[in-house]
C-alpha cells in the first residue's frame, strides 16, 4: 500500500469564484484536510482542468477531492482510473442554495469550508474498489419450466450463444400452451384463432445442441451466486445430478384458479359447466375425432354457450382473486370463435363488465362481433343447472339495468377463471401462519420451486398476490434474488404473446448477469460497482441482523454461524452495514468510517454562536438529486445544514446519528424514499428498515437526555424539488425553537 | 461526429425515451457497444413529461435518475442528441445508418451555469410543456436534462440575442458557427425505440379540441398537474385561469375507432384513473372527476388501482361514448352530450375542463427510413423479414412503461444475438 496522497481541487467556475473565497478553501483542504496538493482552477471540468488533475495523479496523487459541482454533474470529466474521488458539491448545494447577498457570504463560506473538510475526510477513508477475484465465471443458463415461457427463454439464450439447462417437472415439454386447441392471434389481421405451433417450438428446443432438457425433474437444491450457482436436478424416482450454472430464469407458469371455489356458478354440479381449460380440452378432443363439440353430460351437439368473464377474479370482496388476469377476454372470444367456426348458428354470448382487449386485440374483438358473438354487459349472479342438462345464467344486465335477467337453455357455460402464479413458497409468510387471507391462501404453495439454500428462504420473494417481481414499473425484471429472473405468468398475469416477450427479456437479464458476475460487477441499480461488503470477523457477535435484513438475501451463515457474504448476490446498498450493531461491515468506497469521518470533520461552532449544525443524510437517488435540483431552481435553504448522500437510508448506521448528536450537532434529518406497498426504495426494503430502526430512536434520545425533535425522518421523492428546502427550513426553525444542543464543546 | 466509433458489433439504439434508454443500458451492461441516437436535445422522452406513473403514483424522474447514472458511468454508450436517423441500409450484421445531427450551438464546455439563459431575451414556446408555457431561447431542456448542457434555439441564430448568449458564456461553450452535420454509422443491429405521439385531437371534430380552450389532451393535463408545469400544478384551465375542479375525462379519444386509430392504446384508461387522483390531490373533497368510458381496461394487477379510484367518492364513471361537446361561451365551461348506456339516459353535463384521453400512434413512420414490416397501425412487427432491426417499446405496440421496458429488454437480446453471430464469424 502506497502512502496516501490527497489532491484537493477547487473550481472557480459557475460563480464559485465570485461567491466563495476559493483560496481560503484550498487552505482549509491543506491545513485541516491534510491535502498534499491543493489547487484552484477557473474552469476545472474543461480539458485543461482535468489534465491538471491527471498530471498530479501521474505524479503520485491517489485520492482526489473535487470542490466543484454535484457528483451528478460532469461525472465523465471527474472519473479517474483507479483513483478514489470525493466530490464536494459547492455549486448546487452551497452557492445555489444560498442567497447571493453580502449578508449571506459568511455562512456560505462556512458551508463550503465544512464540505471541503468533509470531502478530505471522506477521501482518506475510501479507495477505488478492486473486484474480488473469487467470482464465478460459469455462463450456462438454467431455465426452470418447459412451457412457452421457459422454452422461449431457453431458445433465445441458445441463439445468443449460451448453453442452457432446461428443467421441466412434467414428462413432456409444452406446459399449459400444449393443452390449447388454438391460440389468440399474434399477427395481422388479428381475426381468427391461430395454431399454437407448440410442436415446432418443442422440436426446436429438443434439437438445439446448446440446450439440455431434463424432463420429469425438479430443482431440489440451489445454492451459490451469479456465475456460480450449484443446482441439484432430481428426476422423478430417479437420480439427482448436480450442475453448475451462472444464472437462472424461473418460468414456472400458472395454475388456473380452482373453479370449484365457484359453486354459485354451478361448477361441479354439471359437466356442462367448464373453465377455460376444460373448454380447450373439449375443443381438442372434438377436433381430434373430427366431430362437432358436444355437451359432456349427454353428447348433445352444442347450440348455445355462455362465457362468464371475471369468474373468481376482479373480486374486491376478497373471496377470490382480486386482480384481472388480462388474457381472459381474448381467450373467451377465441373460444366463442371455435363454435362459430363449427356452425355460425351456435349462440355464443360473452357476459362481461369491462371488455379488455388492448392493442390489436381490438381487431380481434371486432372480428368476434362480425362473426356474431354476442357481448352482454352484465354481472352474473348465479348459474342454475336444469334437469335436461341445460343451464340458466342469472345476471344483472347493466345496460338495461335489469337485475333479474336470465339467459336460458344454455348448453355450455364457460367460466373465465384467472391465473394463479406457480411461484413456490411465500417466504414472507411463516409456515405455521394461520391468519393468511383466503385470497392469499389460494396462492400459498407449500412446494418450493427452486429450493434455494439461502438463509432467508427457498424461493424468490413475492410482491403481491404471489407474483414475483420488484420494481413494478421501471425495472420489472429486478427480482430480489440477484441472478434469478422470473418470466411469464409467475411475474404477472399474461397471455402468450406477452410471455414470449417476457421470456426474451428475462433471458437477456440472465445473460447480462453471467457476463457481469465474471467481472465482479454489481447488478442494477449500482450497475458496475466493483465494491463489495467485507466484515471484520473478530468483531462480529453473530447477531444475524445482516443476514435477516439484506433485501436481496445475499448473506448466508457459515458453519460457525458467521455471516457469509455472497458478493455476486449483493447489490451494494449497504443495508447490512446500517444494520450491524458492532459496525464490522464495510465497503472499500463506503463505510461507517467514511461517513462517520465526514460527520466529525464538520466544524461545530460553540453554543453561543447561534449557528446550529444539522446533519442531513439523504438517499443518493431521490433526496439528493431533489436537493440538487432545488439549487438549480433557485430555492434557498438553511445554511446550517450539512448533507451527506447515502446509498440508501437502509445503510444508515445508528452510530452516525448518536455520534453527530454527541459531538454537538443540534439536529439530524434523514430523507429517504417511500416504503410500503407502493414503495419507491430502489433497494426495496432499505427505507422500510431504516424507518423501523428509527422508530426506536426515541429511546436513544431519552438516554442522551435530548428532545425528540433532535432527529427527524422524512419521506421524500425526487420530484419534491420545492418541498425539500421547505422541509429543511422548517426543521432549522424547529431547532432554533428548541435551542442549541447541550453537547457542544465536549 | 468523427469520434463515434461504430463497428459491425455495435448496437444502434434509435430513440432516447424510457425504451431506448433501457435498451442502451441493458445492452451496454451486457458488454455491447451502443450508440444511442435521440432527436431531442436531451434524453428522457415522453415519460419525462409525466407528473406521475400509474399505478404507484411515483415520479418518472426517479427511475430516470437511475438509468442516467447507469448510462453516465458506462463507457460503452455513446449518446448523440439532436440527431435523426434518415436511412438504414444493409442487412443484419452489416448496416449503414445515415444520421443528420442538428446544431446545439453549445459545445461540451457548457457547465449548465445558466449565464446564457439570463443574457437572452427572446422567448419561445416550451415543448416540454407542450407549448403551454414559454422559455428563454437559450435553455436547459429540463432539470433532469442529459446531457446537462444548454441549447441555443435556431430561431435566434443571427440575432443580437445569440451574440449576447455567446458573450455571456465564460467557458467558450457557445459556438454559433455549428452547422448541421450528416454522417454514416456502421452497426450490426438496430433497436428502434422512437416511441409514440398523441393522436391529433383536432381530428376528432365533435370534441372541438381545436375550437374550445377548455378541451385539452391527457398529455397536456399531465403538465397542468405537475408542480413544475406551466401552472405550478394548480390545475388552472386555459380559457380563464380558473381552478378546474370539475373535470371530465373522455376515454378512447381517437382509439378503438375505425375513423381514427383502430387499436386500443392500452394506457389511456389507467392514465385517466391516475389523473383523477391529481384532481383529488389538488382539490380534496371539492374535486369532481367524471370518466366517460366504453370499457375500463385496468389490465391484470392494475385492477387494484381501478378499485381504489372507484372507492373515491369524487370520481364518477359514465359508460358512454360522448357524442359531442359544446361550449358555454359566457362561462367557458364545456358541455358534454351523449347517452349513458347503462340505462339509456341522455345527458348534457357541464364541466370546467374536459381532458381527452388521446390514443397512441407511432411517432415515426419507420418505413421512410428502412424496409421494415409494420402492422396496420404502423407499429413495427416482429419478423424475420426485418433482419437485424427490432422494434422496442411504443414503436412496436401501444404499451405502458413497464411493458415498454420489457419490450426494450427483449429487443436487446435479439440485437445481441445478431452481434454475437457477427463476433463469432469475425473470430
Amino acid at each position: 500500500m502506497t502512502d496516501m496522497k490527497i489532491g484537493a481541487y477547487v473550481c472557480q467556475g459557475c460563480g464559485l469564484g465570485e461567491r466563495l473565497d476559493t483560496k481560503a478553501l484550498t487552505m482549509v483542504a491543506q491545513k485541516e484536510g491534510k491535502a498534499h496538493v491543493v489547487r484552484e482552477h477557473e474552469f476545472l471540468c474543461n480539458s485543461q482542468g482535468v489534465a491538471m488533475i491527471q498530471k498530479d495523479i501521474d505524479e503520485g496523487v491517489n485520492r482526489v477531492v473535487i470542490g466543484a459541482c454535484s457528483r451528478r454533474a460532469k461525472a465523465e470529466a471527474f472519473t479517474f482510473e483507479n483513483v478514489a474521488v470525493a466530490r464536494v458539491n459547492l455549486r448546487e448545494q452551497v452557492i445555489w442554495s444560498q442567497p447571493p447577498t453580502d449578508e449571506a457570504r459568511e455562512l456560505t463560506q462556512e458551508m463550503a469550508a465544512d464540505y471541503i473538510r468533509m470531502g478530505c475526510a471522506e477521501a482518506k477513508k475510501i479507495v477505488a474498489p478492486t473486484p474480488n477475484a473469487a467470482h464465478g465465471t460459469n455462463k450456462r443458463i438454467l431455465v426452470v419450466g418447459g412451457g412457452v415461457t421457459g422454452m422461449t427463454a431457453a431458445l433465445e439464450s441458445a441463439r445468443a450463444g449460451y448453453e442452457v439447462l432446461l428443467v421441466e417437472k412434467a414428462p413432456a415439454l409444452g406446459g399449459y400452451m400444449a393443452s390449447l386447441y388454438k391460440r389468440v392471434p399474434s399477427r395481422e389481421p388479428f381475426a381468427d384463432p391461430q395454431p399454437t405451433d407448440i410442436e415446432a417450438l418443442v422440436a426446436a428446443v429438443s434439437k438445439d445442441p446448446k440446450i439440455t432438457v431434463h424432463l420429469n425433474s425438479r430443482t431440489t437444491r440451489t445454492s451459490g451466486a451469479p456465475g456460480q450457482f450449484s443446482v441439484d436436478i432430481t428426476a422423478e424416482s430417479g437420480p439427482t445430478r448436480t450442475e453448475n450454472v451462472g444464472a437462472i430464469v424461473m418460468a414456472t407458469g400458472f395454475t388456473p384458479y380452482d373453479a370449484s371455489r365457484l359453486p354459485e356458478f354451478g361448477y361441479g354440479k354439471s359437466p356442462n359447466i367448464l373453465d377455460q381449460a376444460g373448454l380447450e380440452a373439449l375443443a381438442r378432443s372434438a377436433a381430434a375425432k373430427g366431430e362437432p363439440m358436444r355437451r359432456p353430460s349427454d353428447g348433445k351437439e352444442v347450440q348455445s354457450v355462455a362465457f362468464i368473464q371475471c369468474a373468481g377474479q376482479r373480486d374486491a370482496s376478497g373471496t377470490h382473486l382480486k386482480y384481472c388476469s388480462g388474457h381472459c377476454c381474448n381467450t373467451s372470444m377465441k373460444q366463442a370463435m371455435y363454435f362459430k367456426a363449427q356452425n355460425p348458428n351456435i349462440d355464443t354470448a360473452i357476459i362481461y363488465t369491462d371488455l379488455r382487449t388492448p392493442g390489436n386485440g381490438e381487431d380481434f374483438y371486432r372480428s368476434a362481433q362480425t362473426k356474431g358473438v354476442i357481448f352482454t354487459k352484465g354481472k352474473v349472479q348465479s348459474v342454475a343447472v336444469n334437469g335436461d342438462g341445460s343451464a340458466s345464467v342469472h345476471f344483472h344486465d347493466l345496460i338495461l339495468d335489469d337485475k333479474a335477467a336470465v339467459m336460458k337453455d344454455v348448453d355450455l357455460v364457460v367460466l373465465a377463471t384467472g391465473q394463479v402464479p406457480n411461484s413456490g413458497v411465500n417466504i414472507d409468510i411463516p409456515p405455521d401462519a394461520t391468519d393468511v387471507p383466503v385470497t392469499e391462501a389460494g396462492k400459498v404453495q407449500s412446494v418450493s420451486v427452486l429450493n434455494l439454500t439461502y438463509r432467508q428462504g427457498p424461493d424468490v420473494p413475492q410482491l403481491k398476490y404471489g407474483f414475483t417481481d420488484s420494481h413494478f414499473i421501471c425495472f420489472p425484471y429486478e427480482t430480489r434474488r440477484t441472478g434469478i429472473y422470473t418470466a411469464g405468468p409467475v411475474r404477472r398475469p399474461m397471455d402468450i404473446t406477452q410471455a414470449v416477450e417476457d421470456a426474451t427479456g428475462a433471458a437477456l437479464k440472465a445473460i447480462q448477469a453471467v457476463e457481469n458476475a465474471g467481472l465482479g460487477r454489481a447488478a442494477h441499480p449500482r450497475s458496475g460497482d466493483l465494491s463489495f461488503p467485507t466484515f471484520r470477523r473478530e468483531g462480529c457477535t453473530q447477531c444475524k441482523r445482516c443476514t435477516v435484513e439484506c433485501p436481496f438475501g445475499a448473506i448466508d451463515e457459515d458453519e460457525q454461524r458467521y455471516p457469509q457474504f455472497n458478493e455476486g448476490r449483493c447489490r451494494r446498498c449497504g443495508t447490512c452495514m446500517g444494520a450491524c450493531p458492532v459496525r464490522v461491515i464495510s465497503f472499500e468506497n463506503y463505510s461507517v468510517d467514511s461517513v462517520g469521518s465526514q460527520i466529525k470533520a464538520v466544524d461545530v461552532p460553540d453554543e453561543f454562536s447561534e449557528k446550529p449544525r444539522i446533519l442531513l443524510l439523504a438517499c443518493e437517488n431521490d433526496a439528493y438529486p431533489a436537493l440538487d435540483m432545488a439549487g438549480v431552481s433557485g430555492h434557498t435553504s438553511s445554511a446550517f445544514v450539512r448533507t451527506i448522500p447515502v446509498r440508501c437510508l437502509g445503510s444508515v448506521n445508528m452510530i452516525w446519528i448518536t455520534d453527530a448528536l454527541n459531538s454537538g450537532y443540534d439536529g439530524v434529518m434523514l430523507m429517504g424514499c417511500k416504503h410500503g406497498d407502493d414503495y419507491q426504495c430502489h433497494f426495496v426494503k432499505g427505507s422500510e428498515l431504516a424507518s423501523y430502526r428509527m422508530s426506536k430512536i426515541d429511546d436513544t434520545l431519552q438516554n442522551l437526555n435530548l428532545e425528540k425533535d433532535r432527529v427527524r425522518v422524512l419521506e421524500v421523492a425526487i420530484s419534491d424539488i420545492a418541498r425539500v428546502p421547505q422541509f429543511i427550513n422548517e426543521y432549522a426553525e424547529k431547532i432554533q425553537e428548541i435551542g442549541m444542543s447541550p453537547f457542544k464543546g465536549f | 461526429m468523427a469520434d463515434v466509433v461504430a463497428t459491425h458489433e455495435t448496437i444502434v439504439v434509435v430513440g432516447g425515451g424510457i425504451s431506448g434508454m433501457t435498451a442502451a443500458v441493458e445492452a451496454a451492461e451486457t458488454g455491447k457497444n451502443v450508440v444511442l441516437i435521440e432527436r431531442a436535445p436531451s434524453l428522457g422522452g415522453r415519460v419525462s413529461q409525466l407528473y406521475k406513473y400509474f399505478p404507484k403514483l411515483c415520479h418518472p424522474t426517479c427511475g430516470m435518475e437511475i438509468n442516467l447514472r447507469r448510462l453516465r458511468g458506462n463507457k460503452r454508450i455513446k449518446v448523440l442528441t439532436l440527431a435523426e436517423v434518415t436511412k438504414i441500409e444493409g442487412r443484419a450484421g452489416d448496416y449503414r445508418i445515415s444520421v443528420t445531427a442538428h446544431p446545439r450551438y453549445v459545445n461540451e464546455n457548457c457547465t449548465a451555469c445558466g449565464a446564457c439563459g439570463e443574457a437572452v431575451s427572446a422567448q419561445i414556446p416550451n415543448p416540454f410543456d407542450y407549448g403551454m408555457s414559454t422559455m428563454k431561447a437559450a435553455y436547459l431542456p429540463s432539470l433532469m436534462a442529459y446531457p446537462q448542457r444548454y441549447v441555443i434555439d435556431p430561431s435566434i441564430i443571427g440575432t443580437p440575442d445569440a451574440e449576447r448568449a455567446q458573450a455571456a458564456c465564460k467557458y467558450g461553450a457557445v459556438d454559433l458557427d455549428m452547422a448541421t452535420e450528416t454522417f454514416t454509422l456502421t452497426a450490426g443491429a438496430v433497436v428502434w425505440a422512437t416511441g409514440w405521439r398523441p393522436y391529433d385531437a383536432g381530428k376528432i371534430q365533435p370534441y372541438g379540441y381545436d375550437r374550445f380552450a377548455n378541451v385539452i389532451t391527457s398529455v397536456e393535463f399531465e403538465r397542468l398537474s405537475d408542480p413544475r408545469g406551466p401552472t405550478g400544478g394548480r390545475i388552472l384551465r386555459p380559457s380563464d385561469g380558473k381552478e378546474a375542479k370539475n373535470v371530465a375525462f373522455i376515454q378512447c379519444a381517437g382509439s378503438r375507432d375505425r375513423n381514427h386509430l383502430k387499436h386500443c392504446s392500452r394506457i389511456c384508461c389507467m392514465a385517466s384513473l391516475k389523473q383523477t387522483t391529481y384532481v383529488r390531490e389538488r382539490f380534496g373533497d371539492d374535486a369532481q372527476s367524471t370518466i366517460y368510458y366504453i370499457d375500463i381496461r385496468a389490465i391484470d394487477r392494475f385492477e387494484d388501482f381501478y378499485q381504489k379510484v372507484q372507492a373515491d367518492s369524487t370520481v364518477r364513471f359514465v359508460k358512454s361514448k360522448v357524442a359531442n361537446i359544446t361550449e358555454d361561451e359566457a362561462s367557458g365551461d364545456v358541455i358534454l352530450h351523449g347517452v349513458d348506456t347503462e340505462g339509456y339516459h341522455r345527458y348534457d353535463n357541464r364541466h370546467d375542463l374536459c381532458v381527452l384521453a388521446v390514443g397512441m400512434e407511432p411517432s415515426v413512420d419507420i418505413r421512410t427510413v428502412a424496409d421494415v414490416a409494420v402492422d396496420a397501425s404502423g407499429f413495427i412487427e416482429m419478423g424475420s423479414t426485418n433482419g437485424g432491426i427490432f422494434g422496442a417499446g411504443c414503436a412496436s405496440n401501444a404499451l405502458d412503461v413497464n411493458r415498454s421496458v420489457q419490450s426494450a429488454t427483449a429487443s436487446v437480446l435479439r440485437a445481441v444475438q445478431v452481434v454475437n453471430r457477427v463476433a463469432k464469424a469475425e473470430g
